[in-house]
């Protein structure tokens, strides 16, 4: 016979947190940088057709780390919102904001559902404005949390690493050429056991968009194809492609690089452990609860 | 949206297509939709009129005139009739101009739909039957007199030309080779379209061509409306080329305009096709 067992709310929330953090950090990092002319996206993806960059209107895109089917569904439904609300409206009257709020109380909602599974997604709604201090960057966490980041945004795999980096490297209003190069390094940059490396990355395995506010064409989002990637960044020396074989969210990786049976780190993706404390504690007794009486 | 969540037929995967999308969550923003009481409404809104297209190698033109009438009124003098449908087509509208530009609007949000949520761009065929499909769905309005009859013409990146569409009121499609024209003046346009019409035209020679089938258009027909010299108001032409579709500035048409009207001066007929006599010598 099953017990009901008592699950303190806090718990409930850390654990489902604890599940949605460990999915987003399998996936690799993506950035969204501001540069002089709009914004710049770059993410490692050696796929060409799976996209993780994509346009949702004429000033507005969308770019998501996490699980695949989890954030085309909300692309999907991005795209949908947008062009309903356009037709319906005005094509002016579609807005990032708007759209950020939709995300934010759909993540919202879904996270703190008792029946649902939490998205295991971050994504960045950006719209580009007519001048710089106009482009707006919105990241949205899996909870609903939105933030509105400015300069530059990371989400997803090592984003602490990226976003240092980042920190150090980053000039506002740089050229195209300077933002992406900046942006490919803080990819490749990484830290391992207090060591730091740079990995050139291939041209082959980025995925790069901008939404350009220079295009002639209403719509301002475009993909920049590998050739044109090799122009902007010149010669890097040697690539190199990401050392382990990758296992996103939906492929388990087969060969954890460690383990840490015994504590929990969200960093740590691989960790089998899941909340500093055990779940069937009494959170602030350290006690074991009681059956509630039946 | 009175829940904030986005509701959760936006997040069902399934249809590329916009207007399949309405049908099932909005039916009242269909232009096609609404049901009308018996009897005809023609005379009640303004119609558009005469749209001509022609292919040239390497693209093709559209062309518009800028009048919308009324019955025996001039509803409009400068309505825009002709419309980027995407980056490679065009759209022009003949008939009841309400209901027309907000058929072109659906099809230019659908064909944008898809590209966006497919990652990949229709073929034209399967734009030309989309917009079919949309003309099909007003049948009803139409036999009330509310009839909307567009022409769609695109650059075809597989096949490396232009190619044009005509249409019927119920959505039935064929595609013409060379020109095509639509709407009240269209005879005339037609038959000046005939005589003047080659296949090795020039960019500019086709954008003249049209200017020179619409003046023939507005000569004999009153609903078009023809360069209107003194209040600088000219035809709306689009080209479609392999590097996409534009919208030629209007100090460019109005030279053009120009020079046709005063060719016109001395023979308002216009330009004189060859006779071919037996014998082999044209004469002119």
């Amino acid at each position: 016979m099953s017990m009901p067992f008592y699950v303190s709310p806090e718990q409930l929330m850390k654990d489902r947190a604890d599940f949605a953090r460990k999915g987003i950090a399998r996936g690799r990092s993506l950035v969204a940088v501001q540069y002089v002319d709009g914004v710049l996206f770059v993410t490692e993806n050696p796929s060409q057709a799976l996209h993780k960059v994509s346009e949702i209107y004429d000033r507005i895109a969308f770019a998501a780390v996490g699980r695949y089917n989890e954030f085309e569904n909300l692309r999907i439904a991005g795209v949908r919102l947008a062009d309903m609300r356009g037709y319906s409206y005005d094509r002016r009257d579609v807005t990032g904001r708007g759209l950020a709020n939709a995300y934010a109380q759909t993540l919202g909602t879904i996270f703190s559902s008792g029946g649902e599974k939490p998205y295991e997604v971050e994504i960045l709604v950006a719209e580009v404005g007519g001048n710089v201090d106009e482009d707006t960057i919105y990241r949205l966490t899996y909870e609903g949390r939105v933030a509105d980041e400015h300069g530059y945004a990371v989400m997803g795999g090592d984003a602490e690493t990226v976003a240092s980096y980042l920190a150090e490297h980053y000039t506002a209003g740089a050229s195209l050429g300077d933002a992406l190069a900046v942006a490919v390094a803080s990819l490749g940059h990484a830290t391992e056991g207090g060591q730091t490396t740079d990995r050139v990355i291939p041209v082959t395995d980025l995925e790069v968009a901008v939404l350009d506010r220079l295009r002639s064409q209403p719509r301002k989002f475009a993909r920049i194809r590998p050739a044109r990637i090799e122009e902007l960044l010149g010669d890097r020396g040697p690539s190199e492609h990401a050392a382990a074989p990758e296992g996103g969210p939906d492929s388990p990786s087969s060969t954890p690089p460690h383990i840490t049976p015994s504590t929990d780190d969200p960093a740590d993706p691989t960790d089998q452990v899941s909340g500093d404390v055990e779940p069937l504690e009494d959170p602030e007794s350290g006690e074991p609860p009681v059956a509630p009486p039946l | 949206m009175s829940d904030a969540r986005i509701p959760a037929s936006y997040m069902q995967p399934g249809t590329s297509s916009f207007s399949d999308f309405l049908i099932a969550n909005a039916p009242d923003l269909l232009p096609a939709r609404r049901s009308l009481p018996a009897g005809s409404a023609a005379e009640l809104a303004p119609h558009g009129t005469t749209i001509v297209a022609a292919t040239f190698p390497g693209g093709l033109v559209m062309a518009g005139d800028r009048r919308a009438t009324m019955g025996n009124v001039i509803a409009q003098r400068d309505i825009d009739k002709v419309f980027p449908a995407d980056e490679f087509s065009v759209v022009g509208i003949a008939g009841t101009a309400g209901l027309a530009v907000e058929m072109v609007r659906l099809f230019q949000v659908e064909l944008e739909h898809y590209e966006k949520i497919e990652g990949s761009i229709l073929s034209l065929d399967g734009k030309a039957n989309r917009l079919s499909a949309l003309i099909r769905a007003n049948l009803g309005m139409a036999m009330q007199g509310l009839a909307v009859v567009p022409m769609f013409a695109g650059f075809d990146l597989d096949r490396g030309s232009g190619r044009i569409f005509g249409y019927d009121v119920t959505g039935g499609r064929h595609e013409e080779n060379q020109f095509y024209t639509v709407g009240s003046g269209s005879l005339f346009a037609r038959g000046a379209m005939k005589k003047l019409y080659r296949d090795d035209l020039s960019e500019i020679e086709c954008v003249t061509l049209a200017l020179q089938a619409l003046y023939d258009a507005a000569d004999d027909d009153s609903a078009t409306g023809g360069p209107d010299l003194t209040r600088r108001i000219f035809p709306i032409i689009h080209v479609v080329t392999a590097d996409g579709g534009r919208k030629l500035p209007e100090d460019e048409i109005a030279e053009l305009a120009d020079r046709v009207v005063g060719a016109r001066m001395n023979r308002p007929d216009g330009p004189v096709a060859p006779l071919d006599l037996p014998g082999g010598e044209a004469i002119r």
